[in-house]
């Protein structure tokens, strides 16, 4: 298992693996945001919880197809499928690797970018601490859509399309846990809510994910 | 050579070539009766005046949008356990009418909302969680259409249907929330059921059992083409291998 | 006819909105039915006559 992680890891680091993309990305929809709705700072503070969620949940989503697609391709799935570690173990790792390269740096990077948002100063905790615990159910459903689409080869447009909804709960008590942090509300609310949601999809969906390879290898 | 043993199939194909006419014929009598009683013979709201006769499809296709989706989960828990194929086959075939019924209940709550709340659309709990609904009927329709082989797709699109229900119901609480955290209460949605008069409430459960006698019919006559495509693919792949 | 007052636009058009739909998902299912339904028939013909 930490063989699998390293090795995940190695490939996502190396030159072509994709990671700083997804980075690249959130910064880019950060900078377009102002130009979009006008650089008046109280606005801009206002929604700026709200664009930062959107927008790493948009970053995570663009790398999510590497989940599994690379490793179908070149026959490692089928490798992984026949190991002697259980296939959930294998899609909870990979989730955990996605993470790691992907929600990891989006959390660190947040309260960068917010300050081109011109989020208020209590609001920079919430903000990370928000996107910490909720970016891990976000790889984690991803990986879940990864596996339903593993297959296909058109499956990058369609892996968005059931992703996305998956992902509405998160989003919902993500961002308001954030946009509470900083209008100095009471936040235990969502941030319970959150950590439910994040430990229900890392309880549940390996399973799911696990089941959705073996049909997808069958 | 389970793909052409349909012994089971051809039961179901000879049950609903009978009930077909039956339930076809109920359904346009309690649609028509529940419409033509509400459109023309109920007064109007002295609140919404005639705007109250949306209510005779708004709700019904309400009700028929949110029984769908469990009908279809319950027909994927009979695929993945007991593996008929007539269960998952039923389940793709009501998802199209799911989604149409949601899209009504959509455009007329627009429709309805635009007199009585000044507003085509309000980011209400009931509406919000219908727009998700409505994008779980796409994805798992647009699974169903991108999967070449149909036991992989059935697989598949059950295991969707499963994880997609959990988040769909903890997306409908989710949205509750979202929605108090932004204004206090919602003053924009009604409870129908509760205040609905009894004027009202005779045609209303007419024009339901009418929509559950139509999506009934539709879905007979949408699982009886699955179950002959499903044939002629059968067919189709043993002659090439003849 | 009835005596649809001020919001006779309205009522008209989520009534005409549903029949549409609902027409349409009829028409679409039915259509499909027959195609499939004959496109079998053809088949299973084709497939006695060759044993």
């Amino acid at each position: 298992m930490m063989a699998l992680l390293s090795r995940d890891l190695a490939l996502a680091f190396r030159a072509g693996g994709g990671f700083g993309l997804s980075l690249a990305f959130f910064l880019i929809v950060t900078v377009l945001v102002p130009f979009g709705v006008g650089p008046e700072g109280g606005t801009l503070a206002r929604i700026a919880p709200g664009i930062l969620w959107v927008g790493a949940l948009l970053a995570c989503l663009l790398s999510l197809d590497r989940i599994f697609a690379l490793d179908h391709e070149d026959g490692t799935l089928d490798l992984l499928a026949t190991a002697p570690i259980p296939l959930e173990t294998v899609a909870a790792t990979k989730a955990l690797a996605h993470w790691l390269t992907t929600g990891l740096p989006l959390t660190l990077a947040a309260p960068v970018l917010a300050i081109l948002l011109n989020l208020p100063p209590s609001g920079f905790f919430w903000l990370t601490a928000s996107l910490a615990l909720g970016t891990p159910a976000l790889s984690m459903i991803g990986a879940f859509g990864a596996a339903l689409t593993v297959g296909l080869k058109r499956g990058g447009l369609l892996l968005s399309l059931l992703v996305l909804p998956l992902y509405i709960p998160t989003l919902i008590f993500g961002a308001e846990c954030a946009r509470r942090g900083a209008e100095g509300l009471a936040t235990a609310t969502p941030v319970l809510m959150l950590l439910g949601i994040t430990l229900g999809s890392l309880a549940l969906l390996p399973f799911a994910a696990a089941a959705a390879i073996r049909v997808n290898l069958r | 050579m389970s793909i052409w043993e349909y012994a089971n199939p051809k039961k179901f194909m000879q049950t609903s070539a009978w009930a077909l006419p039956w339930v076809t014929g109920l359904a346009v009598l309690t649609l028509l009766g529940g419409l033509v009683w509400g459109f023309f013979f109920t007064p109007d709201d002295f609140r919404m005046g005639s705007t109250v006769k949306i209510i005779y499809i708004h709700v019904p296709a309400a009700i028929m949008a949110t029984g769908t989706w469990f009908m279809m989960l319950a027909a994927s828990l009979v695929w993945l356990i007991r593996r008929h194929h007539v269960s998952v086959l039923a389940a793709k075939a009501a998802a199209p009418v799911g989604m149409t019924m949601t899209l009504i209940g959509l455009f007329t709550g627009a429709i309805w909302g635009q007199p009585m709340w000044g507003t085509w659309w309000a980011w209400d709990p009931r509406l919000t969680a219908f727009l998700i609904l409505f994008l779980f009927y796409l994805g798992y329709m647009a699974l169903w259409e991108a999967i070449e082989n149909p036991d992989t797709a059935a697989d598949l699109t059950s295991v969707l249907c499963l994880v997609g229900s959990v988040f769909a119901v903890i997306s409908r609480y989710a949205v509750l929330f979202w929605n108090q955290g932004l204004h206090q209460g919602s003053s924009l949605s009604m409870d129908q059921e509760e205040h609905v008069a009894d004027v009202y409430a005779w045609p209303l459960w007419t024009a339901i059992v009418g929509f559950g006698l139509l999506f009934v019919s539709l879905l007979l006559i949408r699982t009886r083409t699955e179950i002959r495509a499903r044939r002629l693919r059968a067919l189709e792949a043993r002659e090439r291998m003849a | 006819m009835v005596e649809l007052g001020k919001y006779a636009v309205t009522v008209l058009a989520a009534y005409g909105v549903t029949i549409l739909l609902v027409l349409g998902l009829v028409a679409l299912s039915l259509r499909k039915g027959t195609r499939v339904k004959r496109a079998l028939e053809v088949q299973e013909r084709r497939m006695a006559k060759n044993g």
